[in-house]
């Protein structure tokens, strides 16, 4: 008994040792289809050129996590991809490095990178752009009952359209589209929402579907409640359902109607104790063709440059090609009444 | 999550508690007062030897356990953030009086632009900004952009003339309502956190009204109803099984027992992925009605309350099943017997005479797997969807996602209470020493 | 199961039904643990039994899950983590806690009851409430995502188990044994190890038991507490539950149940030998 103790111990101090790590950093990204990109045009490239280890980390967004570790001074992340929605609120907290936007190198084709990037990539000097992605809603051609959806009012619609619907548990985007479903111009969605009796609305119009709606918390839930019938029509990520209409032949549509699309961007968390290896993995990450690379989702790139690397079939699938139809997500309203709506959002839901 | 099993014979007291000392009862004879002294000492050191036995662990469980709690509850009561960030605006604003309908004077407003200007080229106006929009919803975009604008203007200037400068950026500086929020945020110690958790809120007054938005009363009534229904079902399903392996062959007992401790020591989260796979739209159960042509269309059966319950029921079972037993166990057999010897109809004398005297067993299973339920938090976040959600989701959801740390204490110090007063009626009706392991 | 001869077939019928419905609830108990086992060999990466698997086509199992776990770097990441945070805590808490049990179960300890109810009290507290204290308070000392901070932790909350069996075994304790051994000129430590020890080692061992489990199943504590670089099995587990759900999850569950299932053979077989210590057979 003994010797088997003994033994047992030193098994598990030199085996189960925690590994002793060298020169690593860790970077959060959003997982899925998605982060698999990331990990394929700019994690691994980095990786090997530089010899250096990253460790790949899932987070669902939102700026809690980045907030706790800067205030509590336990920093544990290093580079995170932040939607540009919480940029604002996290950079004018001071969660956030300033990054050195002017140390950003010159596009494949010689552009600099101030001009090379759209203006809205480089806005805020907390982040360099990352993806512009959007939010949109698509169905199943298999289990779709009533015809083809083609706009947001569609989703709503559960006469034409019976089945379940998925939405993300949170009152972004959700807001919004119950606002254009019930007739308000995309123009004056956030006007209208920023009013007590513009949110009155929205909430009554989605207590019209609210027994045909299923939530979830990620968005890679949101394809495979597509896939296994969960529901009919989903909100999701344009990425994860092109991922799984490309990779897996699934019979999914989307529908760009109203789409609310926004950027992501690279930033580093305030305190990072790797910060010179973080700038450099962003300076890596957003040049020309990494940037191309994430055309593997249908998530744009942010600099004009790395167009010549995207495939021209993918180009019309791109959130890029459909920003007439789309809304802009406006970091601005999420952050003056992202916290009273999302109480509101709860209490609705408990009803 | 933990695994506990109960004896919960009152009757015969097993553990250490009821110990009597051997030294009392044998000295009849008159010691000396040197023996008597002798006497005394050893029991001092004896008494010193078991604290000095005990001490690690206290001292450990209070430093690790017990002060986390602590801060946690002082946070409730205790934020400083705005105090800290316009320290000289809260103390020319204590002279304010916010009932008169005027705002402050200009005299405040220049310290307060000085501030602002300050906590902009700090990169700290947006935690000013969070605060207070959390009280006045809108005010986020307000104070942030002035702020931004601030940054631009000479220190001097706004040291004179910092009013004129605000209502010049934004006119919203004149409303009072605007003030009397940044006034009340200011103060460091608060009740707030604990009215909000309770759906209430303070009026213009100062008064404590309603809430226009009511959340948490429901959570907990909600949670409180989830965690009895979890009771009454382990309760009924338990009672039968531990009757069965009570009065089984001792082998039998021993072998079906198994299959009790089992799921018992299996993860919680094994259970919660196994009930995952079957109640999924596509998973075993749905696929086995349709096979059987019970139902046509799936039923939707995960993500909803009905999954919470029914995971969380098997999950806690064995809490119900092994006190149960062991109670029943020690339950002489003869009397029922007897009962229906001398001519008891059986249902009325296992009703009167054998449920009675396993009721210590029932209160016990109850009194626990209520406990643990209330405070469930895993099981209905991976499995509970939106209406079989418990207070601990909404407490993490406040520590996880919205960043509002003090509601998320001042809720689980609600909750913690309610628990400590179960707790202490476990203590008094079944005694924590009482608890035995597998 | 027999019955007296006076039993009317009413009374047999109750008895019949009353087998019935226990054997009905030992299949509630087992089947949702059972039901994972043939599902974790689906080749498909569906959560249910395809047309193949009822039809027993071998081609419908695999072996591909149990691969994905090895080699997956995030899965043995995970692994070594749980047996690293749950072997040092374990040690911890065994230790704190057997010398807190031998304390609190001599008669002359003072506050006894008051003491032991806050011993005890990790195990009752709702874990969403320890993690959110011990995250404000850990992070302030700097302990949050660090190894040390949530075996600390894990120790913190496997500690009752340990008292509580190891008090179970001290049931039966003679104090005067221990006294005729230091008056017989034993050092204090000398009596632990030859007279108290051989005791209460089998309570000791199912205690060290209990807070493996219980640090080897936790999972809140690590979500608020640990870092990226301290995943755990269960941790592993719950973000893979939330976000991308797939049958890697039912073969980790799997092997998770093979754990079990030896951890319990363990303690069965430890309270046997106790029992039988304590009645004196050994």
């Amino acid at each position: 008994m003994k010797k088997l103790k003994k033994m047992g111990v030193a098994i598990a101090l030199s085996t189960l040792m925690a590994p002793a790590l060298a020169d690593q950093m860790t970077v959060v990204s959003f997982g899925g289809a998605y982060g698999a990109a990331q990990q394929k045009h700019m994690l691994d490239p980095f990786m090997k050129e530089t010899g250096h280890k990253i460790l790949f980390e899932n987070y669902s967004g939102g700026i809690a996590e980045i907030k706790a570790q800067v205030e509590s001074g336990n920093i544990l992340w290093d580079v995170v991809d932040v939607e540009v929605i919480d940029l604002e609120r996290a950079c004018s907290e001071g969660l956030l490095e300033v990054f050195p936007q002017d140390t950003l190198p010159a596009g494949d084709n010689g552009t600099a990178a101030k001009d090379d990037f759209g203006a809205e990539a480089l806005a805020n000097e907390c982040g360099v752009g990352n993806i512009i992605w959007t939010i949109l809603f698509s169905y199943n051609n298999e289990t779709i009952q009533g015809g083809k959806p083609s706009r947001v009012a569609d989703f709503f619609d559960t006469k034409t359209f019976p089945g379940k619907r998925a939405l993300r548990k949170r009152p972004q985007v959700n807001m919004e589209w119950a606002l254009i479903a019930d007739g308000v111009p995309v123009d004056q969605v956030y006007d209208k929402l920023a009013t007590e009796e513009g949110q009155k609305r929205a909430f009554a119009k989605l207590d019209t579907i609210k027994k045909d709606l299923v939530w979830f918390d990620s968005w890679s839930q949101a394809p495979q409640l597509l896939n296994d019938g969960g529901a009919v029509m989903v909100q999701s990520a344009n990425g994860r359902i092109f991922d799984a209409i490309q990779k897996d032949n699934k019979p999914f549509e989307m529908v760009w109607d109203a789409h609310v699309y926004d950027l992501d961007v690279w930033a580093i968390v305030k305190g990072s104790k790797k910060k010179a290896l973080a700038e450099e993995f962003i300076r890596f990450a957003t040049s020309s063709k990494p940037e191309a690379g994430m055309q593997d989702v249908a998530y744009g790139p942010t600099r004009q440059s790395s167009y010549a690397y995207v495939d021209k079939n993918v180009i019309p699938k791109l959130p890029s090609a459909h920003l007439d139809k789309g809304l802009k997500a406006s970091g601005e309203f999420w952050a003056d009444y992202g916290e009273s709506l999302g109480e509101k959002f709860n209490e609705w839901l408990l009803q | 999550m933990s695994q506990i099993e109960l004896t919960a014979d009152q009757m015969v007291n097993t553990a250490g508690a009821g110990q009597v000392a051997p030294a009392q009862s044998s000295d009849q004879t008159i010691l000396t007062a040197a023996e008597a002294a002798q006497a005394r000492k050893n029991e001092r050191r004896r008494k010193t030897v078991a604290c000095l036995f005990v001490t690690p662990l206290l001292l450990f469980v209070l430093i690790a356990f017990i002060a986390p709690i602590g801060t946690m509850l002082y946070r409730s009561v205790y934020h400083p953030t705005v105090s800290q960030l316009i320290p000289d605006t809260l103390q020319s604003l204590s002279g304010w009086d916010d009932s008169t309908g005027i705002r402050p004077e200009d005299a405040v407003l220049n310290i307060f632009s000085l501030e602002l200007q300050r906590l902009a080229k700090e990169r700290k106006a947006g935690k000013l900004a969070e605060e207070i929009n959390r009280a006045r919803p809108g005010s986020s975009s307000l104070i942030k952009s002035t702020a931004r604008k601030l940054k631009k203007i000479d220190r001097n200037e706004l040291a004179t003339g910092g009013a004129d400068q605000l209502l010049a950026l934004k006119p919203q500086w004149q409303e009072v309502e605007l003030w009397r929020v940044i006034k009340r945020s200011g103060a460091p110690f608060t009740d707030k956190f604990y009215l909000t958790a309770l759906d209430l809120s303070r009026d213009k007054a100062g008064d404590i009204v309603p809430r226009d938005t009511r959340i948490y009363l429901q959570l907990y009534w909600k949670s409180l109803k989830i965690a009895l229904l979890i009771t009454v079902l382990t309760a009924i399903i338990g009672f039968p099984l531990s009757y069965y392996l009570a009065n089984a062959p001792a082998k039998t007992a021993n072998t079906l027992m198994v299959f009790v401790l089992l799921p018992f020591w299996t993860s919680l989260l094994v259970r919660t992925t196994s009930w995952i796979a079957l109640l999924q739209t596509n998973g075993v159960v749905n696929s086995f009605l349709q096979w059987t042509h019970i139902i046509t269309e799936p039923i939707e059966m995960l993500y909803t309350q009905f999954s919470t319950v029914i995971a969380m029921t098997h999950i806690l079972l064995p809490f119900m099943i092994l006190p149960l037993y062991s109670v029943m166990k020690g339950i002489d057999p003869s009397y029922f017997r007897a009962a229906l010897s001398l001519g008891a109809k059986p249902i009325p004398a296992f009703i009167r005479i054998y449920m009675p005297m396993t009721l210590p067993g029932i209160s016990a299973g109850a009194l626990l797997v209520f406990i643990i339920s209330i405070g469930y938090y895993i099981t209905p976040a991976l499995v509970g969807g939106t209406d079989g959600q418990m207070i601990s989701n909404i407490i993490a959801f406040h520590m996880q996602s919205s960043n509002n740390w003090e509601l998320a204490a001042a809720l689980g110090s609600l909750l913690l209470g309610l628990i400590m007063l179960l707790y202490w009626v476990y203590d008094r009706t079944v005694g924590v020493s009482n608890i035995k392991l597998g | 199961m027999n019955f007296p001869k006076y039993f009317t077939i009413w009374q047999k019928l109750g008895m019949h039904s009353l087998r019935l419905t226990a054997w009905l609830v030992l299949v509630f108990l087992m089947l949702p643990i059972l039901v994972i086992i043939p599902l974790s060999f689906n080749a498909e990466p569906y959560f249910t039994f395809t047309q193949g698997m009822l039809a027993l086509d071998p081609d419908a199992y695999s072996l591909k899950w149990y691969e994905e776990i090895i080699n997956d770097d995030k899965w043995i990441l995970a692994i070594k983590n749980s047996f690293y945070i749950g072997l040092c805590a374990t040690v911890l808490a065994t230790v704190l806690g057997t010398l807190a049990a031998i304390g609190l179960s001599n008669p002359v300890m003072p506050l006894q009851r008051m003491i032991m109810a806050m011993l005890l009290s990790p195990m009752i507290v709702p874990l969403i409430i320890t993690a959110a204290g011990m995250y404000f308070f850990y992070t302030q000392l700097g302990l949050a995502g660090t190894y040390l901070g949530v075996i600390i932790a894990h120790a913190a909350l496997g500690t009752p188990f340990v008292i509580i069996t190891v008090n179970a075994a001290l049931s039966g304790f003679d104090y005067s044994l221990m006294r005729a051994s230091l008056g017989l000129g034993a050092t204090p430590i000398q009596t632990f190890f030859k007279v108290i020890m051989p005791l209460i080692r089998p309570g000791v061992i199912s205690g060290a038991l209990f807070a493996f489990v219980t640090s080897f199943d936790e999972v809140v504590v690590i979500l608020f507490m640990a870092g990226p670089e301290q995943r755990t099995i269960p941790r592993q587990m719950f973000s893979g539950l939330r976000e991308q759900i797939n049958p890697t999850i039912l073969a980790v569950a799997v092997l998770l149940v093979v754990i079990s299932a030896l951890m319990l053979m363990t303690i069965e077989y430890l309270r046997a030998r106790g029992e039988r210590i304590r009645s004196g057979e050994i």
